[in-house]
């Protein structure tokens, strides 16, 4: 069975030890609420997972993955990485073409698209979103590409009630699949069953 | 990962509202006809400076779009996906500069027989410069690579970029303005064109390696 395992992860952020000795593990089907007050490392950590800081010390281990660790995440940051220059069919195209391995057609796109709401303004520019919906867009891409490991910073901020309900069903679909979710998060998940792993200022 | 999508995005956005691509060539279209107006109306002298001026115009216009290469996706989080995709970071840094090169110094190749015109130059002389800036660009956009994304996480290092790759730059100066230079007098203009190669060839191994390395030091 698939599982995330960290073990005494320490991270550095400008001379600052920010995660000190964090160990947990998160198995398959399984999502995991990362909370704690500001500046705590909550998003260091979902980096240092991803690979996208550098780990001082400490293991961050998939046991029985079968593909390498930059194939089996996605990571939804702070940022919604969409170009305001592109439509919206435009943006999710290009990332459902990155992320997966090039097999996905058009249909992928409108139905991850669909999910999140976005198919009727699937032709206007990006740069006319709203915030909410910028990150629904980001949010899209969870749906393009199977990965079974999803690192998501705050996913909900900006988002209103109806979009909340149908990202706890994305979640909850993932999780039954197999997948895990490892969230940052202030805010309730909408998952039953989730854990929580709580971090400590240091 | 498709290495094919990133390409065609990347030269789309230069060439789309905002992006670099149409100030390059305007910026060089500008420097080769106001030369004319600065040296005088001396046709003979014209021709001689024609080659190096076109040059120091594209090695400058090509540092405009630098500053952008890998900033603009480093701000809107766009690289922390890129380096999710499965490619290695090197193949990134390729594919970026390879979109970097047609959109930025492909137009300005294009637009290099009118400004032979504005300089005087003739059909051989044309044709030769021609040559080098296709032996030349590919070097100095993977060059400049390297500064963009060193200078990545800085904010206004469009200079900063300039002063790191410029000094990297000047061997693909000198080795193309002396093969130009060779022909003019006579001489074999096969070596310095070789070197020319030579050093896209270089930058082609050593630049991927060096520019994936910084953009890795990013958290």
């Amino acid at each position: 069975m698939k599982s995330l395992q960290v073990a005494e992860l320490c991270v550095d952020r400008g001379e600052r030890r920010v995660l000190d000795r964090v160990s947990f593990t998160v198995a398959a089907g399984r999502a995991c609420a990362v909370t704690g007050p500001n500046g705590v490392g909550k998003s260091t950590l979902l980096r240092a997972i991803a690979g996208l800081t550098g780990i001082e010390s400490g293991t961050v281990t998939f046991l029985n993955w079968d593909s390498e660790r930059a194939g089996a995440i996605h990571f939804v940051g702070h940022l919604d990485a969409v170009k305001p220059q592109f439509s919206v069919a435009e943006n999710a195209a290009f990332w459902c073409r990155w992320l997966g391995d090039g097999s996905a057609g058009e249909s992928v796109v409108e139905a991850a698209l669909d999910t999140v709401g976005l198919l009727h303004l699937a032709e206007m520019p990006a740069q006319f979103l709203s915030q909410g919906q910028r990150r629904r867009l980001a949010l899209a891409r969870l749906r393009m590409a199977p990965r079974p490991l999803w690192l998501l910073d705050e996913p909900t901020a900006g988002l209103d009630t109806a979009s909340r309900a149908t990202f706890a069903a994305m979640m909850a679909n993932h999780l039954a699949g197999g997948g895990l979710v490892l969230a940052a998060t202030h805010e309730p998940l909408g998952i039953d069953g989730a854990d929580e792993l709580r971090l400590a200022p240091s | 990962m498709s290495l094919g999508a990133l390409f065609v995005r990347d030269v789309r956005l230069a060439w789309s509202a905002g992006g670099g691509g149409p100030v390059g060539v305007i910026f060089y279209l500008a420097v080769s006809a106001v030369a004319p107006f600065a040296l005088g109306p001396d046709l003979p002298l014209l021709a001689r400076l024609g080659p190096a001026l076109l040059w120091i115009a594209v090695l400058l216009a090509l540092l405009l779009g630098l500053e952008r290469l890998f900033q603009s996706d480093q701000e809107d989080g766009t690289l922390d996906q890129l380096r999710l995709g499965g490619a290695p970071l090197e193949l990134v840094v390729i594919v970026k500069a390879a979109a970097h090169w047609t959109a930025a110094a492909l137009p300005l190749i294009v637009a290099t027989p009118l400004a032979a015109i504005l300089l005087n130059l003739d059909g051989a002389t044309l044709a030769l410069t021609l040559v080098t800036f296709l032996l030349g660009t590919p070097a100095l956009a993977l060059i400049g690579s390297i500064g963009a994304a060193v200078a990545v996480s800085l904010r206004r290092a469009g200079v900063l970029i300039a002063i790191l790759v410029l000094p990297l730059s000047i061997p693909v100066l000198i080795f193309a303005v002396a093969a130009i230079e060779a022909a003019g007098a006579g001489r074999a203009v096969l070596p310095p064109l070789a070197l020319l190669g030579a050093l896209a060839l270089v930058s082609a191994v050593v630049a991927p390696i060096a520019a994936a390395a910084a953009l890795r030091e990013i958290d």
